[in-house]
């Protein structure tokens, strides 16, 4: 009589039912319930993706294909902040800018340069002596003649 | 693909023709080459691993992988960086509506000006032109304008136009006048000072010292699209000596 009365599934699964159950029932109370649950899985049924570098890159804009410059420009010193906006939006390729260089290496010559600095070698000298050796400098200046390298001593003044 | 590409540099192509990727390329067993890429600008569109024209025109090349289609339009279509004009059309609460010439009315935001915080908004009127820059264009959402760049500077851009005249140009002229050895800039800087604000979009905002001389120089360049460089150069001259206000001055 007892043999024939069946629990339900439900009540198998439950937890405190699990520990008298035999292994035969246990696998298949587990089977069932993999089954429910993967085919409650969705999956899309499309073949693999495959990540493929992509050699191509798209570019909307013509600006950076044609190297068109700023929108912005005045001519003849109309509006000179916009001509300086010109300047600073318009780098100038490499070519420009070694001409520019060359120009402005011509602007003051190597010669005109150390002429210049010759006259300045005595204030830059100046410069970085420190105080002290500035006083004695310009007190050799004063009294060239006399020799510098005597060592001071007291001197008695003269009634 | 890219020696195919090269081969029809300079030649006119038309929407459908095809570029296909890999096929023909011959691969050396001994090097392993590094594969190439390619950037396809306007007018060529990527479709899988096929390079597709999608405006009729001449194919351009510059150095070392970019390839382009040189064509004629006069329809401006919004793209990401473009400076353009545009036309503020309506003030609503926080954005503006520009006016770009596209198929759809591009916004600006109020913050999207140097120096405009919440407190201190911008004095912009409907019917103001501005120089702006796009920051959102694509073909499935509103195109998005703004005056400043990345660090908040306006760099010219902003509400302008006082005393000038505005009109339009086609956009392969716009083009030609951008290029960085334009003819047509150089000679009209020896012509007259002038002050020149040119939109992607196919706008010209033109100011030179008197109404006339305005004028003549834009009727010049919208005229440019169709004449050649001694005509443009000859025309210039006449046409700003026979101007009114010089003959009095006469």
């Amino acid at each position: 009589m007892a043999n024939d009365v069946k629990l339900s599934k439900n009540l198998l699964r439950m937890k405190f039912m699990q520990r008298g159950l035999d292994a035969e029932t246990k696998q298949q109370l587990e089977e069932d319930h993999k089954r429910i649950i993967s085919d409650e899985h969705w999956y899309l049924d499309l073949p693999e993706l495959k990540a493929r570098e992509n050699l191509i890159i798209e570019e909307k804009s013509f600006v950076p294909c044609e190297d068109l410059i700023y929108g912005r420009m005045s001519f003849q010193g109309f509006n000179p902040e916009v001509e300086k906006l010109m300047a600073l939006m318009n780098p100038k390729n490499k070519e420009e800018e070694e001409e520019d260089l060359r120009q402005m290496q011509t602007d003051v010559t190597d010669e005109e340069m150390a002429l210049r600095y010759e006259s300045l070698i005595g204030s830059i000298k100046k410069k970085f002596a420190k105080k002290r050796q500035r006083t004695s400098e310009a007190e050799e200046d004063l009294n060239q003649n006399v020799e510098s390298n005597l060592k001071r001593v007291f001197l008695k003044p003269q009634d | 693909m890219i020696s195919a590409l090269k081969d029809k540099v300079g030649q006119i192509l038309v929407p459908g023709d095809e570029f296909c990727c890999g096929a023909e390329d011959t691969i050396s067993l001994t090097a392993h080459v590094q594969p190439e890429k390619v950037v396809c600008g306007p007018g060529l569109m990527r479709s899988a691993d096929r390079l597709q024209v999608c405006k009729s025109g001449v194919l351009r090349h510059k150095e070392p992988n970019m390839f382009w289609m040189d064509s004629q339009q006069k329809r401006y279509v919004p793209t990401k960086g473009d400076a353009v004009i545009g036309i503020v059309t309506s003030k609503s609460g926080d954005i503006f509506k520009v006016d770009v010439g596209g198929s759809e009315q591009a916004s600006l935001s109020y913050l999207a000006f140097e120096g405009a915080t919440k407190r201190n908004r911008p004095n912009v009127q409907v019917g103001d032109l501005v120089f702006a820059h796009f920051i959102v264009a694509n073909k499935d959402m509103e195109p998005e304008l703004a005056c400043i760049d990345g660090s908040g500077r306006a760099n010219g851009m902003g509400i302008f136009g006082e005393g000038g005249l505005l009109f339009t140009v086609s956009l392969g002229l716009v083009r030609r006048l951008l290029a960085p050895h334009s003819e047509i800039r150089s000679d009209l800087q020896q012509l007259v000072p002038c002050e020149l604000l040119v939109g992607i979009n196919g706008r010209v905002w033109l100011k030179s010292s008197s109404t006339q001389r305005t004028l003549i120089i834009a009727n010049l360049l919208q005229c440019c699209d169709t004449m050649t460089a001694p005509q443009r150069r000859t025309g210039g001259r006449s046409a700003l000596i026979d101007c009114p206000s010089q003959r009095w001055r006469m």
